[in-house]
């Protein structure tokens, strides 16, 4: 039970996980909380869900597609809504992020309605044993995307040019510009792949619950974020790693008081905001004039 | 409802508009207000303005407790606060016995009327004024206008965030009061999200920074929705589609809104580009 428990908690933990990263890249660099993240992430699970039932593509396929879909999504949100914010003061675009929340939600509300669909891939669900304990085949598919997304995103970050231009950018963004990097680019590329993991996240979530609805972004998004500021909001690490433990605290909390379990995350959030702002793996960070 | 959206509207304008910190539930503090003033006049059978400021009290204890942890840092971490915060009190709200779970109260006396919410905006107002002509309303823009020359000032400026926050909540306290004795029946779908979207939709289109910006906004905001029905019921249904759109163009296009505050940084702004600075 515990083992199981457990189990369910690094799950879910390992797509909070991966809806982290786009918050904390994005705020990495324009330190902007991207509201609109959470709608990312529930339109990609009906980016995926309409390309598996609809269209019929394989769900890897189905998967790679909604990553794309949301990519796109991402860099129009970047363009339209916060790049012409870019020097004004702090509240503007933090307002215009949550007008396209707003504006997302409820153009998906009046799409595809209010009724939640459920999501059936045709992937032949079995389950192990191990001793007492039973794995589905859906939490490992779920967890191997995820550290796939994850090790591939750390490689992108760290071995390549677009990965130095990115922490670069993220360090001093006038610096970074002097030396010759492009940061609109720069910038687009971040939304892009935040937007991407973001996605993935809303398909693998919709596959686990079966279930895809135009306000499922709400809560995870918003644990997304508390898993970013967990971790260190700012670090890519941090953010993998706030991810799993916010996963593991909410699964072990629900099992003592499941009516108010996403309080827990909430809870997370005020402790580390009390106690150590800067998040587990985050650096103190100096303001700059 | 005119009234009492414009004293929510310019209670958020004190924390948004003067203080520049994103509050993102605004109307669960009306909530709290309301359900703590119609728990004290069902129950404790208090009279009614007791209720109200009593009510007031208690949504403004809650902004506190809030504010401390999450406005000693940047502002951004209240956005995201406040957001969660609004669906656990809502959570809570639907789960309690006391508060009469999904089905909210009942049977609450009607005693406000127009009379009432009008008195009530004007000694709303009048008082706003008076603190935004003190030291302390002084020390809110300061804030809004760079936060660390504030604090170079010496401003406790998580002193002054905290109040600012406080102040504001106890508005919208006062406003929730009104509203549960108005409407007579109250449950927690009346104070959710998209609520707070509502008013903050007032304060930016009216104006940050400015208080009859904000009433013109909550005159907007209230009247609109009306209007969209007589013309077509499908938009007035979808109206959170315009709500977030109007969010983003007004950030871009006017984001001082229909009638600008006075603020430093638009004055000084022409001065400073020519210098090249950001």
């Amino acid at each position: 039970m515990f083992f199981e428990q457990l189990l369910n908690g690094l799950t879910l933990g390992s797509t909070y996980s991966l809806i982290a990263l786009g918050y904390t890249m994005v705020y990495g660099i324009l330190e902007l909380i991207n509201f609109a993240h959470s709608e990312i992430y529930m339109i990609g699970a009906f980016l995926g869900l309409v390309m598996v039932t609809v269209y019929k593509l394989p769900f890897a396929l189905a998967l790679l597609i909604s990553m794309a879909g949301s990519c796109l999504i991402g860099i129009t949100i970047e363009k339209a809504a916060y790049k012409p914010l870019r020097k004004s003061t702090r509240i503007a675009p933090l307002i215009s992020a949550i007008g396209v929340s707003i504006f997302l939600q409820n153009a998906v509300l009046m799409l595809a309605g209010p009724q939640a669909r459920p999501f059936k891939t045709g992937l032949n669900v079995s389950s192990l044993r191990i001793g007492s304990l039973r794995i589905s085949s859906l939490q490992l598919l779920i967890l191997l995307v995820s550290v796939v997304l994850m090790i591939g995103l750390h490689f992108l970050i760290q071995k390549t040019k677009l990965g130095q231009a990115m922490r670069a950018t993220a360090q001093d963004k006038e610096a970074a510009q002097l030396m010759g990097i492009k940061i609109d680019q720069v910038i687009s590329f971040t939304f892009a792949i935040g937007s991407a993991l973001g996605g993935a996240a809303g398909v693998l979530v919709g596959v686990y619950f079966d279930s895809v609805d135009p306000m499922m972004g709400f809560f995870p998004g918003l644990k997304g974020f508390v898993a970013a500021v967990l971790g260190g909001i700012g670090s890519i690490p941090g953010a993998m790693l706030g991810g799993l433990l916010l996963g593991l605290a909410e699964m072990l909390g629900a099992v003592y008081m499941s009516r108010y379990k996403d309080a827990i995350a909430f809870a997370v959030l005020i402790f580390i905001l009390l106690l150590k702002p800067t998040g587990l793996l985050g650096r103190k960070m100096q303001e700059k004039v | 409802m005119i009234m009492i959206n414009s004293i929510l509207a310019v209670s958020l304008n004190l924390v948004t508009g003067y203080t520049g910190q994103l509050s993102l539930g605004h109307a669960t503090f009306m909530g709290i207000g309301a359900y703590a003033a119609t728990l004290l006049t069902l129950q404790l059978g208090f009279p009614f303005l007791a209720s109200i400021i009593l009510g007031a009290i208690v949504a403004a204890i809650f902004g506190f407790v809030i504010g401390v942890p999450t406005l000693r840092l940047k502002g951004d971490y209240l956005a995201i606060a406040t957001l969660g915060f609004g669906e656990i009190t809502k959570n809570i709200l639907l789960n309690l016995e006391i508060t009469g779970g999904p089905m909210g109260l009942r049977g609450i006396p009607k005693v406000t009327n127009i009379y009432i919410a009008t008195t009530a905006l004007i000694l709303v107002i009048f008082s706003l004024n008076r603190i935004m002509n003190s030291r302390v309303g002084k020390s809110f823009i300061a804030i809004r206008e760079d936060e660390l020359a504030a604090e170079a000032m010496g401003i406790n400026t998580a002193k002054f965030k905290i109040l600012a926050f406080t102040i504001g909540a106890f508005y919208a306290g006062i406003a929730g009061g009104l509203y549960a004795f108005l409407f007579r029946y109250i449950n927690p779908k009346d104070f959710n999200f998209m609520n707070s979207i509502e008013i903050l939709c007032m304060v930016v289109l009216g104006g940050m920074g400015n208080t009859y910006g904000a009433i013109l906004g909550a005159f907007i905001i209230t009247v609109l929705p009306e209007l969209l029905r007589v013309v077509s019921p499908v938009i007035a249904q979808y109206r959170m589609v315009l709500y977030g759109l109007l969010l983003v163009i007004m950030m871009i296009v006017k984001p001082q809104g229909i009638i600008s505050g006075s603020s430093l940084s638009n004055k000084l702004k022409p001065k400073l580009s020519e210098k090249g600075g950001q």
